[in-house]
């Protein structure tokens, strides 16, 4: 591995020696769809779909975004044709490979009500097997750090460790960046550096080949590729570098925990809360958010119930609700909680930033919000530590017990 | 890939699974507060269940959902769990309607634990609001079942009124075994002849020969606690000796759905109990 960054995880796709790297034809990409199938395994991967790179099931090569683009920016996303057949000519889109993973929604336990009272179990299903087909290098980053929420401990999701240990990667490395994208200020990408199984440059008569795992490895011994000769390396080079150059946005993550946890009073709440929808879209849409609210599903009945546990977000007021009334009844308080949990104390939590720098949540804001601006205003006037615990405590002076 | 196998067979049972229990017996203790005692159908889970004083369960009510409720019992006796539950919402009213041998589910336990074992040697103040006796009951019973190991113990215990008291017909109980007991209300009636005023005045006057060598914990309405730990501190004992145990949302218990996020603490897994200096800097941060 040649990069190691925070957010590695101890991970057998992370190890192994890097092997040469293969050349395999464009027309044979239909090959590798079709032995990933013939292992059992359900493609999915990028397809175009209600305007936009989406991910679903892959059952040919054509249902990939062949010869599409998108163009993105604060609160934008069209779909453009390229002026070529590239298979993986896209940055990334609204989905993220934690639908497959973390479903959006999931039955969790079940309870029946028999003779004996309340019976309770959970769920005793063979997970299904994704091959993942097309996973940026922010994503690989996305998928560690939800493998530290969901697996790290103390508790084990079980539903997201099944599906992610019967998972085959194969990532793709950016050829190209949107002007939202920022992962080389996240140490995220845009080269895929670990944490896959395959990883794909795509050239333009196809595409170099790295293996990044023992799986990997078996696999591409049973497909059609040759060694990629230093033409085809220089041109996988000369397309990676691309992106590298395109990405101009930035985000200064020098000391962000404490210039956000000093700031939790900053004016710069309040400015936000008067352009923030308190939507969800950014947490819907970003690859490492985990926030989940189970309900109760009862048959008609009433004797079987279902937990389904659904994606959530801080940004719903009831997110938050405590005896009385929610904690969190702003949006500034619910913006500031999004923010501050991303990039700073995920850090004291997982070990990592929460954020890998896709920019999704940029892209997709209706209002077109840039966390990395609101970071940057915040930088730009800090100090605001107006400690507010002397007038707070002399304004709820009362009922102490 | 065997993706964090260590972690998974370090807790092999899953997460969400809840027990059944059978509600045992109903203590009614005060106006819309009662404590129901959870007895797990299953005789092998009887038996491992332990908890240290402190940390709660999750209670199901299937179709109505899952709370997050203290255990109020005595962690060195088995077999009966109780629980100290105040009518709050759908769960909490639905369960009060319940009657003994109904079952409903337990999942648990979970959280972080009152200091009991840095208690030995030392005075110990334990301040009460209102239900927040309840969280601090099972450190009652475990200091008391080993008194001469402790300092000083004082319980301090407020409520807004004399009927609002919790478990006022065990305090003899826990004078007779060594417990300093101090009682006072927001709001007196006619046959009180008790303190009348908020626990901080008692506080402010109780007798602390040793502050430096005196652990403090408290559970009650946040402000409350925040005035307790400020006059702890006014009376020379030290922020790291000081606990609190807060509440925020609870859902899954298990630090996997993002509810009950205090600044960087998970309420269900970091907490609920805190040492005070770990969660001082955002303590009155409001609507964090």
């Amino acid at each position: 591995m040649t990069r190691s960054d925070a957010n590695d995880v101890d991970h057998p796709k992370s190890g192994g020696t890097r092997q040469l790297t293969r050349f395999l034809d464009r027309q044979d990409l239909e090959v590798l769809i079709q032995r990933l199938t013939d292992d059992g395994y359900q493609v999915v991967g990028p397809t175009v779909d209600q305007g936009a790179i989406v991910y679903g099931d892959i059952t040919t090569s054509a249902d990939l975004p062949i010869g599409w683009t998108d163009l993105q920016e604060a609160g934008r996303y069209r779909l453009q044709r390229r002026d070529d057949d590239a298979y993986f000519g896209y940055v990334v889109g609204p989905h993220s490979w934690k639908k497959y993973l973390f479903p959006p929604v999931t039955v969790v336990a079940s309870a029946d009500r028999t003779e004996v009272g309340w019976q309770m179990s959970t769920p005793d299903e063979t997970p299904p097997r994704y091959a993942f087909l097309g996973v940026r290098a922010c994503e690989l980053a996305a998928m560690k750090i939800q493998d530290k929420v969901f697996t790290g401990g103390p508790f084990v999701d079980p539903i997201y460790q099944a599906r992610r240990n019967a998972a085959f990667v194969i990532a793709v490395n950016c050829t190209q960046a949107a002007p939202t994208c920022f992962c080389t200020s996240m140490n995220t990408g845009p080269r895929c550096s670990s944490g896959f199984d395959l990883a794909l440059t795509e050239v333009v008569d196809g595409f170099l080949v790295e293996v990044g795992s023992d799986a990997g490895n078996e696999l591409i011994q049973r497909l059609p590729v040759t060694e990629a000769t230093s033409k085809q390396l220089a041109r996988g080079e000369t397309s990676r570098q691309q992106a590298v150059d395109q990405i101009t946005k930035r985000m200064d993550t020098g000391g962000i925990q404490s210039l956000l946890m000093d700031n939790l009073r900053h004016p710069q709440w309040q400015d936000l809360a008067t352009r923030c929808l308190s939507c969800t879209n950014c947490t819907m849409v970003c690859p490492t958010c985990f926030c989940s609210s189970v309900s109760e599903v009862s048959d008609l009945t009433g004797d079987h119930i279902d937990r389904e546990r659904s994606w959530d977000s801080c940004f719903n007021i009831d997110f938050s609700y405590m005896n009385g009334g929610p904690t969190r009844n702003s949006i500034a308080s619910r913006y500031r909680q999004w923010l501050t949990h991303k990039l700073a104390t995920w850090h004291d939590q997982f070990g990592t930033s929460g954020c890998v720098g896709c920019g999704r949540c940029i892209t997709w804001c209706p209002v077109g919000i840039d966390l990395t601006q609101e970071v940057a205003a915040i930088r730009s006037s800090p100090g605001l530590k107006a400690d507010d615990i002397e007038r707070d405590a002399s304004s709820n002076g009362e009922a102490a017990s | 890939m065997n993706l964090a196998a260590a972690s998974a067979t370090a807790n092999p049972h899953n997460p969400w699974l809840a027990h059944t229990v059978r509600i045992d017996r109903i203590v009614k203790e005060t106006p819309g507060v009662a404590t129901y005692d959870l007895v797990f159908e299953d005789a092998a889970v009887r038996k491992k269940f332990t908890f240290r004083p402190g940390q709660f369960n999750m209670l199901y009510l299937p179709g109505l959902g899952e709370i997050a409720i203290s255990i109020s019992g005595d962690p060195n006796q088995t077999g009966r769990v109780p629980h100290t539950i105040r009518e709050a919402g759908n769960v909490t009213r639905t369960l009060a309607e319940l009657s003994v041998g109904s079952t409903i589910g337990l999942r648990g336990p979970f959280g972080a634990w009152w200091p009991v074992d840095e208690c030995v040697g030392r005075d110990v103040v334990l301040v009460a609001g209102g239900i927040g006796l309840a969280p601090l009951r099972p450190v009652i019973y475990d200091l008391l079942s080993d008194r001469e190991r402790y300092g000083r113990v004082t319980l301090v215990i407020g409520a807004r009124e004399p009927a609002a008291l919790l478990y006022p017909s065990e305090y003899d109980d826990w004078i007779r075994a060594g417990l300093d007991v101090q009682v006072t209300v927001d709001r007196s009636v006619g046959t009180w002849h008790g303190n009348i005023g908020m626990v901080t005045a008692l506080l402010h006057r109780l007798p602390l020969p040793d502050p430096g060598n005196t652990l403090l914990l408290t559970c009650g309405p946040e402000v409350m606690m925040w005035y307790t730990v400020q006059g702890a501190m006014e009376r020379g004992l030290k922020a790291e000796s000081l606990y609190v145990s807060l509440e925020r949302n609870m859902n899954c218990a298990i630090g996997l759905c993002g509810h009950c996020q205090f600044g960087p603490q998970f309420l269900c897994k970091d907490g609920p109990v805190f040492r005070y200096d770990k969660v001082a800097s955002i303590f009155k941060v409001d609507d964090l």
